[in-house]
């Protein structure tokens, strides 16, 4: 084994903020896959936020703030890894967001280029497809926007999910389309955010599914609100749990 | 004929509700866009070097944006000297007194109009009209919209709202035809109609897709036929062309030909492909070939001030295809007219803030969940999400010349908490138990504008009862 892959099967885990408070499961689920994958774990508690919603609401001055902190507490971990490819492509702007501050858009282009989001570190970092995970169920999966658009993550949590035991993959003709949440978007214009949903969860009508999943705990949020609002038996799974299920 | 609906950028959200409620439109918008999307993918799917053309064409216009003057210039020494007469319009007001001033000094009582997005930007019908010249609109989509005194919801597609239905009763109304949604024969009433305009015209207006700088040549893509005759049968053509429209070499044509029609529509190339150079010398009008003149109004209307504009000049990149309101899932579900601006969906939500500033079009720049569709489906690359975000910036915290348009103080407040709880872990754990203590009281997360919007149509995530924080103990091997 090299040097560089001993490295990184260090990992500093970002549990994102929305992981850390609203999903503990996903993030002991993250955290049982890596180690099954043969990865050190390390939590750092004084991790808080990526500073993305500030970004993305145009108060970037409260975003770097917020992304300084993030810096101060990952720039010395050899890989940090998180279960958002949303959050992940956040600290991939960090550089873009210090434009104007060169000593901190150096630390920041360093440590972003560390930065993973869960299943493309999985397949492209370690080369790890089979997680010995068992599931008996029918899986739409969600390309979640940052993750597709952002990172150019399509193949891998598919290569991931076809390696669980039971695990029955539906492609959905939607699985691109945008899941509407957009941060403050779903609540500056819920209409919107609910029709942008509405559309895919309406082929779900024709293309039975057991569990409708994604590698981002925010697009899951307005999906699972939205599943439970129009009470669908749907349920929503996070790739980490997928992958951790025995 | 009827006035024209007055929407603005500004109540972008009332006009989205309205949208959201029309049952006939949601239907209309999804099957168009739809199918527009669907077209697109198989025709650059024919096209092996797809992304070269793409990374070729924005190389192509990042250089000409980066040296605008000389190519504007060079574009119009050499269209004079093949006999047209250039103009140039600081703003809307002064292009659209050029216009009239031409029709004036011509006599112009009958003036026709092919489709342009540029003529739209600067309401060049509503100021002709004043002098009693409004244009007849010879695009078939236009001149719909026209009848039933509506504005175009779409750059290249102006009555993707309206269904066959609702166009055959527009006929019935304004043409006193027989019912029929068919549309065969709507197009034939509306054939017959437009001929007549044509046969009488005495002035006739057109856009610009591209301006050729080294031959003083304009290009125009069209499938109807009408920018033909609208730009060769009267005696006086205006063409009314963006600056940003302009191409360095006549070669380059060569491949926006092939990345607009597959972008747009879907097409390999639309029907028809005029290329105007100059005029005619009066031995060959002889003939009865061709306008004896050709006016060319360039316009910048905040055009050049982009230009300069080192973060948002790829904004002038844009080529007009129309392929990210399709790619679109806001614009595919509320439809152009809610963005109360001429120029719709992302191109629109990045371009209307710029033309005409900031405070007119507050909210554009927020009506994006920032996908990145637009930007996988742009024939020239614009990295739209960026754009927005560096629009956002500049809303809520201004820009040197322009003070901040959206900045409301209880959410600059709650940005400053917010930033406060997120610097610090200890604050951050107490900010979480509060918001823990808080999701027990029902009234108060339904009291909270933006839990209440959540909850209008979802169900409300629930804080776990342990955070991973605290819950978390780490294994052999792995270390806190």
């Amino acid at each position: 084994m090299s040097e560089a892959s001993t490295a990184s099967r260090n990992v500093a885990l970002f549990a994102t903020c929305l992981g850390d408070q609203l999903s503990p499961d996903t993030v002991h689920a993250t955290v049982q896959v890596l180690e099954h994958a043969g990865c050190t774990v390390t939590f750092d508690p004084r991790q808080t936020c990526c500073g993305q919603p500030a970004f993305n609401s145009g108060f970037w001055q409260e975003a770097r703030q917020v992304a300084r902190h993030f810096i101060n507490v990952f720039e010395h971990a050899s890989a940090i890894v998180a279960p958002s490819g949303s959050c992940t492509a956040m600290v991939h702007r960090f550089p873009d967001l210090f434009r104007d501050e060169p000593e901190m858009r150096e630390r920041a282009e360093k440590m972003a280029h560390r930065t993973f989001e869960l299943s493309s570190f999985l397949v492209n970092e370690l080369g790890v497809t089979d997680l010995g995970a068992k599931l008996n169920a029918r899986v739409g999966w969600h390309d979640a926007c940052h993750g597709l658009r952002d990172l150019g993550i399509k193949q891998e949590p598919r290569q991931l999910l076809a390696h669980v035991d039971g695990l029955e993959l539906v492609e959905l003709k939607t699985c691109e389309s945008c899941c509407g949440f957009g941060g403050t978007f779903s609540v500056k214009s819920p209409e919107i955010s609910t029709a942008m949903l509405d559309h895919k969860l309406d082929e779900l009508a024709m293309t039975p599914i057991d569990v409708l999943a994604a590698v981002d705990g925010s697009c899951l949020m307005q999906i699972r609100g939205r599943l439970e609002r129009r009470g669908s038996p749907v349920r929503t799974m996070h790739l980490a749990e997928i992958l951790a299920s025995r | 004929m009827s006035t024209t609906p007055e929407r603005n950028a500004n109540a972008f959200d009332a006009q989205a509700r309205d949208a959201l409620g029309d049952a006939t439109l949601k239907s209309a918008l999804r099957n168009a866009t739809d199918l527009f999307a669907e077209r697109r993918t198989a025709a650059i799917d024919a096209v092996p070097d797809w992304e070269a053309l793409r990374e070729h064409a924005r190389q192509v216009k990042d250089a000409t944006v980066a040296r605008l003057d000389h190519y504007i210039g060079q574009f119009a020494d050499k269209a004079e000297q093949a006999g047209a007469t250039v103009h140039w319009a600081r703003d809307a007001n002064e292009a659209c007194a050029i216009v009239a001033k031409i029709a004036e000094d011509h006599g112009a009582e009958r003036l026709v109009k092919s489709k342009s997005m540029a003529t739209e930007e600067i309401h060049l019908n509503k100021a002709l009209a004043a002098h009693d010249r409004e244009p007849v609109e010879t695009d078939l989509g236009e001149w719909i919209i026209q009848l039933a005194g509506e504005t175009p919801s779409h750059i290249i597609v102006p009555a993707i709202h309206m269904t066959r239905d609702a166009i055959g009763e527009l006929f019935v109304d304004k043409l006193g035809i027989p019912p029929s949604n068919d549309p065969k024969t709507l197009c034939a009433h509306a054939r017959e109609r437009l001929r007549n305009h044509f046969a009488k015209a005495d002035l006739g207006i057109s856009g610009v897709n591209f301006g050729v700088a080294e031959t003083g040549s304009i290009l125009i893509l069209e499938n109807e036929g009408n920018v033909r005759m609208t730009t060769t049968m009267p005696k006086v053509h205006v063409a009314v062309m963006g600056i940003e429209r302009v191409i360095p070499r006549f070669a380059d044509l060569e491949v926006f030909l092939r990345l607009l029609p597959r972008s747009g529509t879907g097409q390999h190339l639309t029907t028809y492909q005029s290329i105007l150079t100059g005029t005619d010398s009066p031995k060959q009008r002889r003939c009865g070939q061709g306008p004896e003149e050709l006016h060319i109004v360039l316009l910048d209307n905040g055009r050049s001030k982009i230009a300069v504009d080192e973060k948002m000049r790829e904004t002038l990149a844009c080529i007009r295809c129309g392929a990210c309101l399709n790619a679109c899932p806001v614009y595919q579900t509320i439809g152009g007219h809610a963005y109360g601006s001429v120029y719709p969906g992302p191109i629109g939500a990045i371009l209307t803030p710029q033309l005409a500033g900031m405070h007119e079009a507050k909210p554009l720049p927020f009506a994006s969940t920032l996908c990145g569709a637009c930007k996988d489906v742009c024939p020239v690359k614009i990295d739209i999400p960026s754009l927005l975000l560096e629009l956002r910036q500049r809303a809520v915290e201004g820009t040197a010349t322009e003070s901040p348009a959206k900045r409301g103080f209880f959410e600059s407040l709650t940005w400053r908490m917010w930033s406060w709880f997120m610097r610090g872990p200890k604050r951050f754990r107490f900010a979480s138990a509060m918001a823990r203590f808080g999701q027990r009281l029902p009234l108060l997360h339904r009291l909270l504008p933006p839990m209440a919007a959540w909850h209008s149509t979802r169900e409300l995530p629930k804080l776990a009862k342990k955070s991973f924080r605290d819950s978390y103990r780490p294994s052999q091997g792995s270390k806190q």
